[in-house]
């Protein structure tokens, strides 16, 4: 094994063993429960991770992904009895077929014009999901979801949904670096350093972002299944713009083209609102001070932002 | 048949809402080749700061008006200033999520500031509904329709005609090349958003008589104000005003005629539409520049 | 391997500032509360919250409960299910909690309602959606009037005025839906005949479309359901489009903000609401009227607003929950046996009587019919 391999493996066993001593030690439902939040919504953030930082295109409708997810496992176990496993199945390829129809012609634009055609699909899911009411329960949301069960495990709130999340997000953390070091990735760091000279090289980039689209989906429709059958009941204001801008903030926020920095985006995004308790009044401006300045003054993320103050502030001194 | 003229006036009416809000969004992009997705927030501020003026202190009409344009302009170009101008990398991306943070943080500011509670605002005229072929016509739409055509005539005019409007232009055309011949760039780039955020809250104080204000009336408003704006093609100042237009009057021909519920989804469906047919807009270029 | 030490240093930093605990008093009663104050539902849990605190501390201030103090612990859920269930998860298991007051909102209800009653918390809504109590869960109770008796004294009262043909107008969220579910299953019952269904957004500009096409199909009344800003829009198209006939509107415009947004267009404007929006209007003999009048003066007092309806929901949640706290030693089966047994309680929004089967505890009564006149509420008769 490569030393890059060595080390990449050291850093899953050091996850491995965080996440199983905290799921562990804390008895606490309320810890556990902050936890497995942060999980899902590191699901949510390592797909748009890939396709914002690997790709440099924005998605301003990703939340759309989240409710499809959601709302396919709510309907097919809830009102049709499927069970929910399968409808997981269902709930990806829901997404991934979408994302391939909305995909296809807007990827090809660039710039603005993807951003805005992301955010039109997004509000057009919304709307669709308020309206079908009969489907979906309209505006007033989905009751009866059923709980996951695995043969005699019933995963309920606590430390079973706390593992099962995070066994997923492992698992999804191993595909995106096998990902981003095979040939699919090669091409993709390709198209982030220089588009242009991708294309002139063969690198298909149309198909890749397509794919990296494709991906993303995927993912958040996993993230949208295990909203659903976790808090049990699903409404469509959970799946709106606002909930788009969020999980854009997470990516920002954790460094756009790094797998850790979906967890860190993702941590302080769930974390925050608990912090700032005490001052509910002032959440939305923080939010979007925060966002603001991130990408005004440290546009790779957080991480890359003070690793390059730390930089400056050394050779500042010597 | 009847009520296909009212509709059509409805449709007229939130037109010009649009209309109004499209072409200041536009006007920025045709000079810094920028989309500020905040713009719509810049409307709630004109509005609210007009109720301010105008209901809660009582000041003179043409005082308020001006103190909200005001308002606009300065925090535009505050704006300018310290997010735009300090950004360590300006790409799309990072200009667009700074501007749509830009948004939350104003929303989140007025929530503070005017509270949560809507405001309602007498009209600038009479508020009896004209009729007209059996259908009522409020006096508020056509003054909205004034101000829409009035705004994207002169800020066309001042593009066109006047050397600094065309020095804006190059601008955007060629920061470099114009800073080279002398253009002030950044002076322009002040400009171009004093301007944009100005013809945003004119927006706002044109609008606040016939909707209900709010810290969070700007949200939906800029969405359907950006749809409008590239139905008709970013930075074709006409084409804002046609795209607001048409966006208005087919919303509420589709309301009427086919389903309320799914009025909002108008404005996004004809967006998508666009960016799939002709995405410079239709009555711009053909392709989509690549910016 | 540098960034992900970092990475790391700051997982670890964030996760420290979650262990921050609140001490804990031993012989206090810990109540929760959840209310939407920021948010779209912030009409609702503003008020709410504010009237929750108030009546703590009266409570507080003449002695507690058995001698014990009450300490409310209320978090925003900014009318957001998701926030909801975070708020709800930390009043159980951080805070731990022996009641919980609230939330505001329907969707908001029933996301948290599976985690109080795992938690065997007794829970006590604000909110009106019928599904909260429907089918009857042990736990679960609420103060708001549901939709289902705001419809019926809206019909109630157009069949004694003999109205045959309407056109409703809702709002496209969770209140407007579950309002047009009502109207057009218990119609028939009344004889009244739904001719047209139209619905409008919640920040929508103009609804005039949707008021020609209702206008031109005839109908004897519109029932516009609601909650402010959309129905205040509502009634100025539809002056402006001279419509005459009756415009109905739901008890989710039962404040003086209402009328401020609508101005004259308001008048004429008919809708149920809870006696405590015309408090002054009400017969000495009613025995709702006292409790309605110190309600209001202690809250004019202390926040220099006026009620409205909303506050009520919780002034009576926690008088609700005060009476059943009175013997209970904060035993949490207790509170919610003595809760079901509560009977003839008369609140702000009517006179209480739970069952087992009847967890809202509220009848007709609980709504008058008031019209709009001269910029004020008038009893119809």
């Amino acid at each position: 094994m490569t030393d890059k391999n060595k080390y990449i493996w050291i850093e899953y066993l050091i996850f491995v063993c965080a996440v199983s001593a905290f799921g562990l030690a804390t008895k606490n439902t309320y810890y556990l429960q902050i936890m497995t939040f942060i999980g899902i919504n590191t699901l949510l953030g390592l797909g748009l991770n890939m396709l914002m930082g690997y790709t440099g295109q924005v998605s301003l409708g990703h939340a759309a992904f989240y409710g499809i997810g959601a709302y396919t496992t709510a309907i097919l176990s809830g009102t049709y009895g499927l069970n929910p496993w399968l409808a997981l199945v269902c709930a990806v390829a829901a997404a991934v077929f979408i994302a391939f129809i909305v995909g296809l012609p807007t990827l090809r634009l660039s710039g603005y014009y993807l951003a805005m055609g992301t955010l039109g699909f997004g509000m057009i899911i919304n709307i669709v999901i308020r309206e079908w009411a009969d489907l979906t329960g309209g505006a007033s949301g989905f009751v009866g979801i059923p709980v996951l069960e695995a043969g005699s495990i019933v995963f309920m709130s606590g430390a079973s949904y706390y593992f099962l999340v995070w066994g997923i997000v492992l698992v999804a953390m191993i595909i995106c670096r096998r990902l981003l070091a095979s040939r699919m990735g090669r091409a993709l760091r390709a198209i982030h350093d220089g588009e242009n000279a991708a294309v002139a090289i063969g690198v298909n980039t149309h198909l890749l972002k397509l794919q990296i689209f494709m991906f993303s989906a995927a993912l958040g429709a996993v993230a949208g299944f295990l909203y659903a059958h976790f808090v049990l009941f699903i409404s469509p204001g959970s799946f709106g713009f606002m909930f788009s801008i969020k999980i854009v903030t997470m990516v920002v926020i954790g460094g756009m083209a790094s797998v850790w920095g979906a967890l860190l985006g993702a941590a302080v995004l769930t974390l925050l609102p608990e912090v700032l308790h005490g001052f509910a009044e002032y959440e939305m401006i923080i939010f979007g001070l925060i966002l603001m300045l991130v990408m005004i003054f440290m546009p790779q993320g957080l991480t890359q932002g003070i690793m390059d103050m730390i930089r400056t502030a050394r050779r500042a001194k010597s | 048949m009847q009520e296909i003229v009212q509709y059509l006036f409805s449709g007229i009416t939130t037109g010009a809402v649009y209309a109004v809000i499209a072409v200041g969004l536009s006007m920025l992009y045709s000079s810094t080749e920028l989309i500020n997705f905040a713009h719509g927030e810049f409307v709630m501020i004109g509005a609210l700061v007009m109720v301010t003026l105008w209901v809660h202190l009582g000041l003179p009409l043409p005082v308020a008006v001006a103190g909200a344009v005001a308002a606009g302009c300065v925090l535009g170009i505050v704006f300018e200033r310290f997010a735009i101008r300090t950004a360590r990398n300006p790409e799309p991306i990072t200009l667009i999520i700074i501007t749509v943070g830009a948004g939350i943080f104003l929303k989140g500011a007025a929530m503070i500031v005017w509270g949560k509670d809507p405001f309602s605002m007498p009209s600038f005229s009479s508020h009896e509904s004209i009729e007209i072929f059996g259908a009522a016509l409020l006096p508020q739409s056509i003054w909205i329709v004034t101000a829409a055509l009035v705004l994207a005539g002169g800020i066309h005019l001042f593009l066109k005609q006047t050397l600094t409007g065309k020095a804006m232009v190059a601008c955007a055309v060629n920061k470099k090349a114009a800073w080279l011949s002398g253009i002030p760039s950044e002076k322009m780039g002040i400009l171009a958003f004093g301007i944009s955020t100005g013809c945003g809250a004119i927006a706002g104080i044109f609008i606040a008589p016939i909707t209900m204000s709010s810290y969070d009336m700007g949200t939906i408003l800029g969405l359907k104000g950006f749809c409008a704006a590239m139905i008709g093609g970013l930075g074709s100042l006409w084409g804002a005003f046609a795209g607001g237009l048409l966006l208005g009057i087919l919303e509420s021909l589709g309301a009427g005629l086919i389903s309320s519920g799914l009025k909002d989804a108008i404005a996004f469906v004809l967006l998508l539409l666009i960016l799939y047919i002709r995405p410079g807009g239709l009555f711009a270029a053909k392709e989509a520049k690549r910016f | 391997m540098k960034q992900k030490h970092l990475v790391l240093a700051m997982l670890v930093t964030i996760l420290s500032m979650l262990l921050v605990s609140g001490a804990v008093a031993a012989d206090v009663y810990k109540i929760g509360g959840i209310f939407s104050v920021t948010g779209r539902a912030s009409f609702l849990g503003d008020p709410e919250k504010k009237t929750m605190e108030m009546m703590v501390e009266q409570i507080n201030a003449a002695g507690g409960i058995d001698g014990h103090m009450l300490e409310a612990v209320i978090y925003d859920s900014e009318g957001d299910p998701a926030k909801a269930v975070s708020a709800v998860n930390k009043l159980i298991h951080k805070d731990q909690v022996i009641a919980i007051i609230g939330p505001s909102t329907t969707p908001t209800t029933l996301a948290i309602v599976n985690f109080t009653k795992r938690a065997k918390v007794p829970l006590i809504s604000c909110a009106a959606g019928i599904k909260i109590t429907t089918p009857v869960d042990p736990w679960v109770f609420k103060t708001a009037q549901s939709d289902l008796l705001a419809v019926t004294a809206v019909y109630q009262q157009m069949k004694a005025v003999g109205i045959k043909k309407i056109g409703i107008l809702t709002v496209s969220n969770a209140y407007g839906e579950s309002g047009k579910k009502q109207l057009l299953s218990q119609a028939e019952k009344f004889g009244i005949q739904v001719i047209l269904n139209e619905s409008f957004g919640a920040k929508d500009t103009d609804t005039t479309p949707q008021l020609a096409k209702i206008k031109a199909a005839g109908p004897d009344a519109i029932v516009c359901w609601g909650t402010n800003p959309g129905p205040a829009v509502v009634a100025k198209n539809a002056k402006q489009l001279k419509i005459d006939i009756p415009l109905y509107q739901s008890h989710g415009v039962g404040s003086p903000k209402f009328i401020e947004l609508a101005g004259d267009s308001a008048n004429g404007n008919i809708l149920p609401t809870g006696k405590i929006l015309v408090t002054s209007l009400l017969d000495d003999s009613d025995p709702q009227k006292k409790m309605l009048e110190d309600y209001q003066k202690a809250y004019k007092n202390k926040y220099s607003g006026n009620v409205s309806g909303f506050g009520g929901y919780a002034f009576d949640a926690v008088n609700l929950l005060a009476g059943a706290l009175k013997g209970s030693g904060g035993d949490k089966e207790k509170i919610r046996d003595n809760l079901e047994d509560t009977k003839g309680y008369v609140g702000a929004t009517g006179e209480f009587n739970f069952t087992t089967q009847d967890h809202n505890g509220l009848s007709p009564a609980a709504f008058v019919m008031v019209e709009i006149q001269d910029g004020t509420w008038t009893l119809l008769k």
